[in-house]
């Protein structure tokens, strides 16, 4: 589905900047000059701020040096010399592993990582390393200024190793901060406020958006806060809750439901970890229903946390199960990628989206349901009330 | 080849001379002829590729997986602490011998006590350093105290020598509020940051022992930049070298030329793999010219060798921006730790041989006699001494409260987030639930 879009729109019409309500978190203001810019050029313009405004810090990775393969990097070589943006061996342990010793010197370390497919050998580095080197010295040392950026997700033709979504794995680590962004401004936000934040950053980029999206971004130096979530279209039906690229998908999914006369929340996750439950659970405990979407394998995908916690805080509140859309468990195809990927068709005829049963006829059913068990009638009534139910 | 050509193409054969196919070129005009050039040509032996030029063979011929002859290893004192004639060594002042000395036996006799400690069930686990007292300590007196040292586990002597005090030692043995970890990492993980002496890291279990080995280089390139008169130095074992770490960081230093040395213990054992089932080089020394890499084999147990060796090193990787591997021929007498019994995988007899003959504190003892700048009235009022303050620091450091339970929740970022600060209001709920199944000693 994101292939088809992108096919059919080149420019897309980015989550949450068009039509519709939408709260603005941005710092941007009105009168500032903006550009119109696609991701890559929105990051690489945070780069060049980052590096003009902290002369001890650092860009490297394999192919920086002439931009980058995604562009990211251009002009920074030029600009800044080669002893603080440079190309480095082609060994992931070895360029995070530099990056921390970098970080750990008081510097500040932005490295790139060509392909987040290809970051597991870095992952000794991220968790027993860099996640651990404040707590393990006693807050004597810390990499704080380590960011690692790599480009994650779909692409419609990367098969394998160029589209996949890690970012659950990273999750999993106390020490570090997972941010994602959705959009070119809000990507250079992030991005600023990821090499400024005092503690390890992993920062994955939605390579599909790299060109296709394109955005108004301010050019002065702004950051938008970590572990603060957005809400980027404001609904009563249900909550839709992603991150990145994904959110592009569930905005139509939501422009389509609204023609069904259901009224959808959508909420930009941004940081993965820590993540901002309160606005989730707000949002949830307003409308009674939860969506989550990701294209990473839904089992033990990060969907299963947000659906995990949200259960155990807004359990009376919920009014359907809560709902998990996303990439299937297999690695991730070329020829099957349409089939694959968590689409909005398959978003709006998910069971959270697709039966809005009014409130008080869910109450009267699941009573129904409730007396039936207790009196442990016939199971074949159940089952009939239960399809009723689940419709 | 000789060749005849009129001198219409006289520009070809500039273009041939400038690729360098030809050994002469003679100009030749006889009258009857407007010009005539003699060239000769030789056979092309050298190649452009890219990386640089490379000579052609037309033997099929293998380089040999090992030298003929293994690399000497470098060494001032013979295994009775005699100078050897003719050596080549950094002189060393009575002041900085003397130290070394006196250092050399706190260390053992740190290890000692502590290992006791251990198995006396009052500490939960101990390394020992046992047999390298001499890398410990003389690498860290060749050093200046602006050098950051990435170290691996066995390498306490470092600290001791930059003045970390027995105190400071067993209160992080202990896990107490005095640790400057706060409790939070296994004994022998020490680490000071006013000493610059980077964190301990691995779990001495399991084979993660390199990974503070790119860190090094990233550290020495940031040195670099900053022009500092100081390298980064990081230590490593001979099973070290296997990790991936090893190779990543040694290819990043040749290639980002940072001042960092890489001193290997070479102590014959990791755990119970013998290195004979960890390469199959010239141990590791050999490996630090695959990466462009200068390098050096030094006796291990020869204190003024270690001291040397380092010295140098860390005069060329600052002066020369360039990384330098030296590895420390020594043997690890005492077990892996005090989770080890190495009589299970070696002979008490080797382990016994090398403890004698090639103590390296009874070789350095020697020279240091010799030049008359020790007794043995020193070393016995030293030994009463050191004992007497590793007991009291013991004492101090059993009897010091724990850190306090908030310092879980502390440092997991630089300021704790929300499901930190929850969790914490958890844990400190079921505590107040079943105190019974929680430690005593730990303050709420």
């Amino acid at each position: 589905m994101a292939s088809l879009l992108g096919r059919f729109c080149r420019k897309l019409v980015v989550p949450g900047s068009a039509h519709g309500s939408r709260m603005i978190s941005t710092t941007a203001c009105d009168s500032e000059a903006v550009k119109s810019l696609n991701l890559y050029s929105a990051i690489n313009q945070a780069l060049h701020i980052a590096l003009e405004t902290d002369p001890r810090s650092y860009v490297f990775g394999e192919d920086v040096g002439f931009g980058g393969v995604f562009r990211c990097t251009t002009g920074l070589a030029e600009r800044f010399g080669k002893n603080r943006v440079f190309n480095t061996p082609l060994c992931e342990q070895g360029i995070v592993g530099f990056g921390i010793g970098l970080a750990a010197m008081g510097n500040r370390a932005v490295v790139e990582i060509q392909f987040a497919d290809y970051i597991y050998p870095a992952f000794d580095q991220i968790v027993n390393e860099a996640a651990k080197f404040r707590y393990r010295s006693g807050n004597q040392f810390n990499c704080g200024g380590l960011t690692i950026r790599a480009p994650y997700g779909a692409v419609g033709h990367g098969g394998h190793y160029h589209s996949q979504s890690p970012e659950a794995f990273f999750c999993h680590v106390p020490g570090i901060k997972v941010v994602i962004p959705r959009s070119p401004r809000e990507a250079k936000g992030l991005l600023l406020s990821s090499i400024r934040d005092p503690n390890p950053v992993v920062f994955f980029e939605p390579k599909w958006l790299y060109r296709q999206a394109v955005e108004e971004v301010p050019e002065h130096d702004y950051m938008i806060p970590l572990s603060q979530a957005e809400v980027i279209r404001e609904g009563n039906d249900i909550t839709l809750v992603g991150w990145g690229a994904q959110l592009t998908v569930m905005e139509q999914a939501c422009l389509d439901a609204e023609k069904e006369g259901i009224s959808c929340e959508l909420i930009d996750l941004k940081t993965l970890l820590p993540w901002d439950k309160e606005t989730v659970e707000a949002s949830v405990k307003k409308t009674g229903r939860l969506l989550i979407s990701h294209e990473a394998p839904v089992t033990g995908g990060f969907g299963a946390e947000i659906s995990a916690t949200i259960l155990e805080r807004c359990f009376l509140k919920l009014e359907a199960p809560v709902s998990r859309v996303c990439g299937l468990d297999t690695p991730f195809p070329l020829v099957f990628e349409p089939f694959y990927m968590p689409t909005k068709n398959k978003a709006s005829s998910s069971s959270s989206l697709s039966s809005p049963l009014k409130k008080k006829h869910y109450l009267i059913m699941g009573l129904h349901v409730w007396c039936r068990y207790w009196m442990q009638s016939s199971p074949l009534l159940i089952t009939s009330h239960s399809i009723c139910f689940f419709r | 080849m000789r060749l005849a050509i009129s001198a219409t193409t006289y520009r070809m054969v500039l273009l041939l001379r400038d690729s360098h196919q030809i050994q002469s070129l003679v100009i030749v005009t006889p009258w009857w002829i407007r010009s005539q050039v003699l060239v000769h040509t030789k056979t092309p032996i050298v190649m452009d590729f890219p990386g640089g030029k490379v000579a052609f063979t037309p033997e099929i011929h293998f380089i040999s997986e090992s030298n003929e002859e293994r690399v000497p290893c470098y060494r001032v004192l013979d295994d009775n602490g005699q100078q050897l004639t003719n050596s080549q060594f950094v002189p060393v002042s009575k002041e900085i011998a003397v130290k070394m000395y006196s250092d050399m036996v706190t260390l053992q006799m740190m290890d000692n006590i502590f290992y006791e400690a251990q198995r006396q069930g009052r500490l939960s686990f101990y390394a020992t350093a046992f047999g390298e007292e001499a890398i410990n300590i003389a690498s860290a007196a060749a050093l200046s105290p602006d050098d950051v040292i990435f170290p691996q586990y066995r390498e306490p002597g470092v600290l001791l020598w930059r003045g970390f005090t027995l105190q400071e030692f067993a209160n992080q043995c202990f896990g107490n509020k005095s640790d400057y970890g706060k409790g939070r990492q296994m004994p022998v993980h020490y680490g000071s940051n006013k000493l610059n002496y980077f964190t301990v890291s691995a779990t001495i279990a399991y084979s993660l022992l390199t990974q503070l080995l790119p860190n090094a280089v990233g550290a020495a390139y940031s040195l670099k930049m900053d022009e500092k008169d100081a390298c980064a130095v990081t230590f490593f074992g001979d099973g070290g070298s296997s990790e991936g770490d090893f190779h990543a960081a040694l290819n990043f230093a040749a290639v980002m030329e940072a001042p960092v040395l890489f001193i290997c213990r070479n102590n014959g054992w990791a755990i119970s793999t013998p290195t004979s089932d960890q390469f199959r080089s010239d141990g590791v020394v050999v490996k630090g010219r695959a990466y462009g890499i200068r390098s050096i084999r030094v006796d291990g147990n020869d204190a003024l060798a270690m001291y040397s060796a380092v010295h140098e090193a860390r005069e060329m990787a600052i002066r020369e921006h360039r990384p330098i591997l030296i590895e420390a021929l020594t043997y690890r007498v005492g077990h892996h730790s005090t989770s080890d019994d190495s009589t299970r995988y070696r002979s008490a007899d080797e382990i016994e041989w090398w403890n004698k003959a090639r103590n390296p504190l009874s070789r350095f003892r020697t020279w240091v006699e010799s030049n008359g700048w020790w007794s043995d009235e020193a070393e016995s009022d030293l030994r009463s001494k050191i004992k007497k303050e590793m007991l009291e620091a013991i004492r101090v450091a059993e009897k010091t409260e724990k850190p306090n339970l908030n310092h879980m929740f502390s440092d997991v970022y630089d300021v704790p987030p929300l499901n930190l600060r929850e969790q914490e209001l958890l844990v400190r709920q079921a505590i107040k639930s079943h105190p019974q199944d929680y430690p005593s000693d730990v303050p709420l």
